[in-house]
């Protein structure tokens, strides 16, 4: 590994202000993503891993700046000469993204992509193959028409829609949902990006067309060195596609640690939970069930104690709702967890 | 995976594979248009007056000598008492000023085409843009744009046209243009704004705007193109209205137009043949029959594309 992170993110926050009338001043807010950082290295993918309205998408949205954080940063290591050209101001060989405005976002936009969860939904109906492909080297004005013409083909091919005339001039509906999720990578792949955020990209897909896809997505980014933000409700998938993974709950990372050593060696009560879920095609096998009760609590305006209190099988309590929520803290070898009792 | 290298080579321009497509869209769609007998039956009432209005000028070229069958200032002399009574010479009979009928109902046709289709394209334009832009912006822009529709639904289209007409002397493309914008900003705006909402929510407007695309991007790509069908739609209903209601100026003799299928009914009227319809029926029925057929057909023809626009309707 590399020194120097790709991507490093430093207490990130987004609050979504929940109105409760027109004249009224907001008092509560959502605390979807709350106080999370993490480091990206080149050519490595972390998977970002929790149920669903724990904030991972929003995480993802934060990073391509389809949403503004409420605080905290986004740092993006960038290339001193690229940074001139693109007229974006760099602070130790970083760009802070979460400043970002106008044309600098509109050049950062070049380097980072996102592969969006919905095949049908992703794509105008109303527009060829073509047009989606080409759309990122339309609008950052790349190329002449011929070699965006050039281009697409190309991408068509590496994403594995062969020949690729025979879909260049096809409509989104003419095709099945494994290879419209192929056009939406070949789309995200297009202008060459260095990080890309896969939003549950294989989640829609059949189960016989899914690992196709996320076998695409590896050899891509072995290929063109993409790094991944792979989020995902689905550890066996992020056990495939991913060098680390973060666990999320609440708007808050739990635990964090290279692949397999999180999946052998769980430390958070939530992600031993999470483990004892995933169905094991052996039915002697007899393992330690862990047991968690009710469901996910409000994000509204959540107490300041362990968000996972209320639903922990091993608090404390007089510790765990006293005290603030447990930073994440390394426990040796860059295995991270958030908990008091770890 | 195969070799990037030897990748194709596109023999054929874009522009030419991109005609391809719309005409074989066109196609498609003209196939569902034509399955619905309603649809067809409203287009060949319209090609029906459009070959009216193309054949008059051919015909007063050839056929009709203009001192007699000139539709505003034409007399005819060889018969003592006007109003007549269809006959060869006048097919559809004279009015009370001595003036050819059919001549006259011809002659109308190419002015109400050229009202409702500059009034429809003026609405649909206006509708189409205003409505994208306040799904768009939403905010101030909303509300405003809203407000204003809700003020013109709220007023009564015709009275307002009648104040205005007495107020200006309205011509042909004044009349256009004041219906275009009233209707523009009235009801066509609110529809095409909500299923311009539907389609700002779509993960294909955040796909385009991680791309990089801006504001005006997104409208001209995403939104336009996906509203068009509805616009067309409104288009046709827009017609009918604007047709109608010039008919109902022109009764009342409040706008400056030389001839028109409401002008008709208008002389008729003002020279008091109007209540005795069952015997001077050539001078109301043909106007009269005229302006119903047009209306109702396109709105029969808004029908059926309502049907092809959306699959929903189609009974399948």
């Amino acid at each position: 590994m590399s020194f120097q992170p790709l991507v490093k993110v430093e207490g990130l926050k987004k609050y979504f202000p929940v109105s409760k009338g027109l004249f009224r001043k907001t008092h509560d807010y959502i605390h979807a993503v709350d106080d999370v950082s993490f480091s990206i290295q080149p050519r490595e993918s972390l998977g970002l891993v929790g149920e669903s309205g724990c904030g991972k998408t929003t995480t993802g949205k934060l990073l391509v700046r389809l949403l503004t954080p409420t605080a905290g940063r986004i740092f993006f290591r960038m290339e001193e000469e690229e940074a001139r050209e693109e007229g974006v101001r760099l602070e130790d060989g970083y760009v802070d993204v979460a400043t970002l405005k106008g044309r600098a976002l509109k050049n950062f936009r070049r380097h980072v992509q996102m592969i969006f969860q919905d095949p049908y939904e992703s794509m105008n109906p109303r527009l060829t193959i073509y047009d989606i492909v080409a759309e990122p080297m339309a609008v950052q004005g790349i190329g002449s028409v011929m070699e965006r013409e050039q281009r697409v083909a190309e991408m068509l091919q590496h994403v594995g829609l062969t020949p690729p005339e025979s879909f260049m001039f096809r409509y989104p509906h003419e095709l099945s949902g494994g290879q419209r999720q192929r056009v939406a990578i070949a789309r995200a792949l297009i202008i060459n990006p260095t990080f890309v955020i896969a939003d549950e990209p294989t989640s829609m897909l059949d189960v016989s067309v899914r690992t196709g896809v996320m076998q695409l997505m590896q050899d891509l980014a072995d290929r063109f060195g993409i790094s991944y933000l792979y989020i995902t409700h689905d550890l066996a998938v992020a056990r495939y596609m991913c060098d680390k993974i973060a666990v999320m709950y609440l708007g808050k990372i739990v635990e964090m640690a290279e692949t397999e050593e999180l999946l052998h060696h769980p430390l958070h009560p939530y992600t031993k939970a999470l483990l004892s879920a995933v169905p094991i095609p052996d039915p002697t096998y007899k393992r330690e069930v862990i047991e968690i009760r009710g469901s996910v609590s409000t994000p509204i305006n959540p107490p300041s104690y362990c968000r996972f209190y209320n639903r922990c099988p091993v608090a404390k309590e007089g510790l765990c709702n006293v005290q603030e929520h447990p930073p994440l803290e390394d426990k040796g070898g860059g295995h991270y967890v958030a908990c008091h009792l770890v | 995976m195969s070799d990037a290298s030897s990748v194709t080579v596109i023999h054929r321009p874009l522009w030419r594979v991109r005609l391809e497509l719309f005409w074989k869209s066109v196609r498609t769609n003209w196939a569902l248009f034509i399955e619905n007998p309603i649809g067809v039956i409203g287009l060949a009432i319209i090609l029906f007056f459009a070959l009216m209005a193309v054949l008059h000028p051919i015909l007063m070229k050839t056929v009709w000598d203009p001192t007699v069958y000139d539709p505003i200032t034409g007399y005819d002399f060889e018969i003592l008492r006007h109003p007549a009574p269809p006959s060869a010479r006048h097919l559809l009979g004279t009015d009370p000023l001595g003036r050819d009928v059919l001549s006259q109902l011809m002659y109308s046709t190419q002015t109400e085409f050229i009202l409702g289709v500059v009034a429809a394209l003026i609405t649909v334009t206006i509708g189409t843009l205003i409505g994208a832009l306040s799904a768009y912006y939403g905010g101030v822009i909303d509300t405003l744009f809203m407000r204003l529709a809700d003020l013109v639904i709220m007023l009564p289209f015709i009275s307002i046209l009648i104040v205005l007409s007495a107020l200006f002397k309205l011509n042909m493309l004044k009349l256009a243009l004041v219906i275009g914008i009233l209707s523009g900003f009235g009801g066509v705006t609110v529809i095409i704004k909500s299923q311009a909402l539907s389609i700002k929510v779509k993960p294909y407007i955040e796909a385009a705007r991680v791309a990089g695309g801006g504001d005006w991007h997104i409208i001209v790509v995403h939104f336009i193109p996906n509203l068009l069908p509805l616009s067309f739609l409104y288009m046709m209903f827009t017609v009918t209205s604007a047709i109608f209601s010039e008919a109902v100026l022109s009764f009342f003799g409040l706008i400056n137009i030389r001839m028109s299928w409401g002008i008709m009914i208008h002389t008729t009227q003002t020279a008091g043949y109007l209540l005795n319809v069952g015997q001077y029926w050539w001078l109301v029925i043909p106007a009269g029959l005229a302006i119903t057929l047009l209306c109702s057909a396109f709105y029969l023809v808004g029908r059926a594309l309502d049907e092809v626009v959306n699959p929903r309707l189609r009974r399948r």
